[in-house]
C-alpha cells in the first residue's frame, strides 16, 4: 500500500483540494449552461425570423464564435479587455461570459434546427383549429421542439463542462490544474502518481455528468407522448 | 436561388470588408489606448503595491522544485522561497497567481501581477516586452554519462556519440563548437534517456538541471559536465517601465547577497532534488553578478 501511487491522494488535504477544484469546475459550467440554454433558445427564436438584419447579425454572431477557438475567446475577454479597454475582470468572470457566449451560438443553431424541424402543417393545423400565435408555440410546438432538443442540448452541456480544463490558461484553479499539480508535487517521490490521480479525474468528470444524462433519458421517456 | 446567392455573396464581401477595416481601425486604435493606459499605468508602483498591503506574484504551480503546490495546498520551491523573502522585505503579504509559460507576459502587460518569478528565462524577445531585474540563477548545458566511463571535458566527447534531443539548445550548441562529436537525435526526452540506459549513446547533454535531476534517480550515471555553453539566466521580471520596483527588486538582491540567501534557497529546495554533489554555483547567482 505504502508504494502505491494512489496514497498520493490521501495525503494532506489533497483529495479536498480536488473536489475544491471540482466545484470550480461545476460552477462555471452550470452558470455558463443556464444561461447559454436561456439565451440560446431567444437567439434560435430569433434565427427562424425572416427578417434579412437579424438573419445576418445571427449569422455572423454564430460563425464568428464557432471558428474562434475557445482559447483565443478566453484570452480576449480576459486579457484583450485590460489591455485595449482598461477593463479588469476576474478569471471566473471572464470564463462564464466566454462560455455563455460559445454556448449561446450554439445552443442557438441547436433551437433554430429544432424549431424548422417541425413540420409546417403543424403550425397549418393549428391555426385549422382556431389556435392563436402564442397557443400554437405553446400548445403544439415547444413541446415537440423541447422532445427534439435534449440530447443536443445535453451534449453540448457536457462538452461544455469537459472544455472548462481550458479556463486553467486565466488562472483559474480548476479540477485539471489541481491534478496536474499533485502529480508535479510529488514527481520525485512518487512518479506513478500520474495514472491514479487522472483515474480519480475521470470518476470525478463521469459523477457530474451521468446524473446530467440520466435526467435526460428520464425527459425523454416522459415527453414521449 | 440565384437571388439567394447574390445576397450570400454580398454579405460575405460586407463581413471581410468589415473585418478588413475593424482589424486595421483596431490596431492604431490600440496603439491610442496603449499609449493612454501607459499614462494611466497598467502597473502597480512601489508605493501603490505597499499601501495596499498585498503583492500579487505570479509563479508556477506544477514546476517541481522552482513552483509547486504542496499537499496543504501550499505554494513551494526555488522561485517561492524567494517571493516569500520579497514579501516579508517589502512589509506586505503576498497573494500567489498560478500562471502557465505561455501567459506569463500578457499576465504583466495587463497588470494583473506585479512580479512574475516562474522560472523566467531572459531572452531578448522577452526584455521587449517586460523589464527583468538581476538574475538569481543560471542554467547552462550538462551532460550525464556513466560512472564506470564518465566524461568530465568536452573534448573526451570526440569520436563518441552524445545523445541530445531533437531542437534544443544542446543539439546546435555542439553542432557548432564540436563538430566531430558524433549526435545521435531523439525527438522526445524519455527515448533520449532511454537511448543511455541501453548504451546506445556515450552520454547525454540537455539542460544542467535536468540531467543533474536525472543522474541522481538513476544509479550508476553521473554528470560529469555540470556546466557548459551559453548561460542564460533567470530573473524577476515586472510590467514595462515599472522602474521603481525594479530598482527595489535589484537592490534587494543585491543586498542578499551578504547572506547568501540564494544558497539557503538552494538548500532548500534544490538540494532534495539535485543531490549534493552539485557545485551550487553552477546554478545559483548571487548578488546578480553572472561569472562567465
Amino acid at each position: 500500500m505504502q508504494d502505491l501511487g494512489i496514497r498520493v491522494l490521501f495525503m494532506g488535504n489533497n483529495f479536498e483540494r480536488l473536489l475544491i477544484g471540482l466545484w470550480v469546475t461545476i460552477k462555471i459550467s452550470l452558470i455558463s449552461v443556464i444561461l447559454s440554454i436561456l439565451f440560446g433558445i431567444l437567439l434560435g427564436m430569433v434565427m427562424t425570423l425572416k427578417n434579412p438584419i437579424t438573419r445576418a447579425v445571427s449569422k455572423i454572431y454564430l460563425e464568428f464564435i464557432r471558428i474562434m477557438p475557445q482559447l483565443v475567446l478566453l484570452f480576449l475577454v480576459y486579457f484583450g479587455l485590460t489591455k485595449s479597454f482598461g477593463i479588469n475582470l476576474s478569471g471566473e468572470l471572464s470564463a462564464v461570459i466566454v462560455f455563455t457566449l460559445w454556448g449561446t451560438a450554439e445552443m442557438g443553431d441547436l433551437v433554430r434546427s429544432a424549431l424548422i424541424s417541425i413540420p409546417k402543417h403543424q403550425y397549418e393545423s393549428g391555426a385549422a383549429l382556431g389556435l392563436s400565435g402564442i397557443q400554437i408555440y405553446r400548445y403544439i410546438i415547444i413541446p415537440q421542439t423541447l422532445r427534439r432538443l435534449i440530447p443536443l442540448a445535453i451534449n453540448l452541456t457536457t462538452r461544455m463542462i469537459k472544455t472548462t480544463s481550458l479556463i486553467v490558461l486565466i488562472g483559474v484553479i480548476e479540477v485539471m490544474k489541481v491534478a496536474q499539480q499533485i502529480i508535479e508535487a510529488n514527481r520525485y517521490t512518487v512518479p506513478d502518481s500520474a495514472l491514479w490521480i487522472y483515474g480519480t479525474i475521470f470518476f470525478l468528470y463521469f459523477i457530474v455528468c451521468w446524473p446530467i444524462s440520466l435526467l435526460a433519458t428520464r425527459l425523454e421517456k416522459r415527453w414521449k407522448n | 436561388m440565384k437571388k439567394t446567392k447574390k445576397i450570400i455573396a454580398l454579405l460575405l464581401t460586407l463581413v471581410l470588408a468589415v473585418t478588413a477595416f475593424t482589424a486595421c481601425g483596431g490596431s492604431s486604435e490600440s496603439e491610442d489606448t496603449k499609449k493612454e493606459s501607459s499614462n494611466k499605468e497598467v502597473y502597480r508602483t512601489l508605493d501603490e503595491i505597499k499601501e495596499d498591503g498585498t503583492i500579487k506574484i505570479g509563479v508556477f504551480s506544477d514546476k517541481n522544485p522552482f513552483g509547486y503546490v504542496d499537499e496543504d495546498g501550499n505554494y513551494q520551491g526555488y522561485d517561492v522561497y524567494f517571493a516569500e523573502r520579497l514579501a516579508k522585505d517589502l512589509g506586505v503579504k503576498v497573494e500567489y497567481v498560478s500562471t502557465e509559460a505561455a501567459n506569463r507576459v500578457e499576465y504583466l502587460k495587463t497588470g494583473k501581477v506585479d512580479v512574475i518569478l516562474a522560472n523566467f528565462t531572459v531572452t531578448k524577445e522577452r526584455a521587449e516586452e517586460v523589464d527583468f531585474a538581476l538574475p538569481y540563477m543560471k542554467v547552462a548545458l550538462g551532460v550525464v554519462s556513466p560512472d564506470d566511463k564518465l566524461i568530465t571535458d568536452p573534448d573526451d566527447l570526440n569520436g563518441k556519440k552524445l545523445i541530445v534531443a531533437k531542437g534544443t539548445t544542446a543539439e546546435t550548441y555542439f553542432e557548432e563548437n564540436y563538430p566531430d562529436v558524433e549526435l545521435v537525435k531523439f525527438d522526445q526526452y524519455t527515448e533520449a534517456y532511454n537511448a543511455l540506459l541501453d548504451g546506445r549513446g556515450d552520454a547525454l547533454s540537455t539542460d544542467n538541471t535536468e540531467v543533474l535531476a536525472w543522474a541522481l534517480q538513476n544509479d550508476g550515471y553521473s554528470v560529469g559536465i555540470p556546466s557548459l555553453g551559453n548561460t542564460d539566466t533567470i530573473a524577476p521580471a515586472v510590467s514595462k517601465g515599472n522602474d521603481t520596483l525594479k530598482d527595489w527588486i535589484n537592490k534587494e538582491i543585491e543586498s542578499l547577497a551578504d547572506e547568501e540567501f540564494f544558497h539557503k534557497d538552494y538548500k532548500e529546495t534544490l538540494e532534495p532534488v539535485y543531490g549534493k554533489e552539485v557545485d551550487i554555483d553552477s546554478v545559483v547567482v548571487e548578488g546578480g553578478k553572472v561569472e562567465e
